[in-house]
């Protein structure tokens, strides 16, 4: 079994116009550099975007918003963005703004086989707006439902040519949840290692939810806010 | 009044050895600064970590490192990165101890709006709601009048609801309350400001004690 692909363009070649994708990582923190590039190059449009950020102006997700290529993005937030919050409040980009927890189990719900969960998030708010509430020993909850997403676009640290992955510290986020929610699930990496290689107590997620592996390259990792303290002589 | 950093330092009073806790971007991020000399806790970040150092030193920045207000930090001895679905999971559960977070408004029955302002700023509520709806113990860190001098602490917030009457105490640039059956109630005051100066700040139901210490450091 080998799900490796060539590159970013070779990997997204059945995406089209109007899907729904996933795209993992927190700010720019671990998100899909090369597939994002490459979806950009294809210039694909009206696409449905679940992230739990929008990037920033010239990176990231970002970038696709530039092209007009979003028509709706599903996010918990998206500050940072100032092309963002034009096109939102011009009317060209529709967002749905959900509870950052509730993103992150919705799409492992989807990864577990589960159509729906319950969460307190959001109770009383204009986010339960619709929405099927159930009390549970005595505490209101939302009824919150699996995501259903053609494509998850995904970046781990590392991976084997039968998909299995291993994330690097804070990188991880929603990257393996989206992982396992996708219909077809594209996973980018910075070293792709034979199988065998990974140590099988150590992966994160198992291959049989990864449909397409590839290397990525030239990783900019970019620091949305770089915060440092001086050295002490 | 209390500065910036005084009401994170006063917000450390609340801290307990061995407590889990979130602390919010802005001034709940400062809270840190002051844990008590010889006391531990460990700091939950959102985005996936359990116990998180401080900002690194110039040059070892590393991007795959960040907190929930994408700074960034380092590890410490026993630190823990997971997924976003068990950090949210940790903190439904009720295994965070404490939460504190900022606020627009807060309303005399715990209610609390912080993610938005229709037509101004659509940035969105992050894991502010989900924190508000879970956490057992939830400290307000807040200004407690607006600039143009309107009162922050409310008989009901006007803005858009993060959480309904989750909010158990606020520290304001003013004083201490806690929030119970009776509304706020007046624990502390700010070095120099009189009971009648925050009786005269705060909309919501305030019920001042016979006695309102001021506060000390």
């Amino acid at each position: 079994m080998n799900k490796v692909v060539q590159n970013a363009q070779e990997a997204i070649f059945d995406i089209q116009d109007g899907m729904t994708l996933m795209l993992g990582g927190f700010g720019l923190c671990g998100i899909p550099e090369n597939l994002i590039e490459a979806l950009v190059n294809k210039g694909l449009k009206n696409l449905t975007c679940i992230s739990n950020n929008a990037g920033v102006d010239d990176f990231g997700i970002g970038l696709m918003l530039q092209g007009k290529q979003v028509k709706k993005m599903i996010s918990s937030y998206v500050g940072e963005n100032a092309e963002f919050e034009r096109q939102l409040l011009s009317g060209e980009l529709e967002v749905e703004l959900i509870p950052q927890g509730t993103l992150a189990t919705r799409c492992m719900a989807a990864g577990y086989g589960m159509p729906a969960v319950f969460t307190p998030a959001g109770v009383g708010t204009e986010v339960a707006h619709g929405k099927e509430t159930r009390v549970f020993n005595g505490k209101t909850y939302l009824m919150e439902h699996a995501f259903d997403s053609d494509f998850a676009l995904v970046k781990a640290w590392k991976g084997d040519t039968q998909g299995n992955l291993i994330f690097r510290a804070t990188a991880r986020n929603f990257n393996p949840l989206m992982a396992m929610a996708g219909k077809i699930t594209i996973v980018e990496v910075e070293e792709l290692l034979p199988a065998g290689e990974l140590d099988p107590d150590q992966i994160h997620t198992p291959g049989i939810y990864v449909h397409r592996i590839f290397q990525g390259l030239n990783y900019e990792k970019r620091i949305e806010q770089r915060t440092v303290k001086p050295r002490q002589d | 009044m209390l500065n910036k950093e005084q009401i994170a330092q006063r917000i450390a009073h609340e801290l307990r050895n061995g407590m889990y806790v979130n602390l919010g971007i802005g001034i709940p991020t400062l809270v840190a600064n002051y844990v008590p000399e010889g006391m531990t806790i460990v700091l939950q970040s959102e985005n996936g970590l359990l116990g998180m150092g401080p900002f690194p030193f110039d040059g070892e920045e590393d991007p795959d490192l960040i907190n929930a207000g994408k700074q960034t930090i380092t590890t410490i001895p026993g630190s823990v990165f997971f997924d976003s679905a068990m950090s949210f999971g940790m903190i439904r559960a009720g295994k965070v101890d404490l939460t504190v977070l900022g606020a627009m408004e807060v309303a005399d029955n715990g209610d609390i709006a912080n993610w938005k302002i229709p037509g101004k700023m659509v940035k969105g509520m992050g894991g502010a709601m989900d924190l508000v709806a879970s956490a057992k113990n939830i400290i307000v860190a807040m200004q407690h009048c607006s600039r143009d001098g309107k009162s922050k602490l409310l008989s009901s917030c006007s803005l858009p609801i993060t959480g309904l009457a989750c909010v158990k105490k606020v520290v304001s640039d003013l004083g201490v309350f806690d929030i119970d059956h009776r509304g706020f109630v007046l624990l502390e005051r700010a070095p120099g400001i009189s009971v009648e100066t925050i009786v005269n700040a705060t909309e919501g139901r305030l019920h001042v004690p016979d006695q309102v210490p001021e506060m000390t450091f």
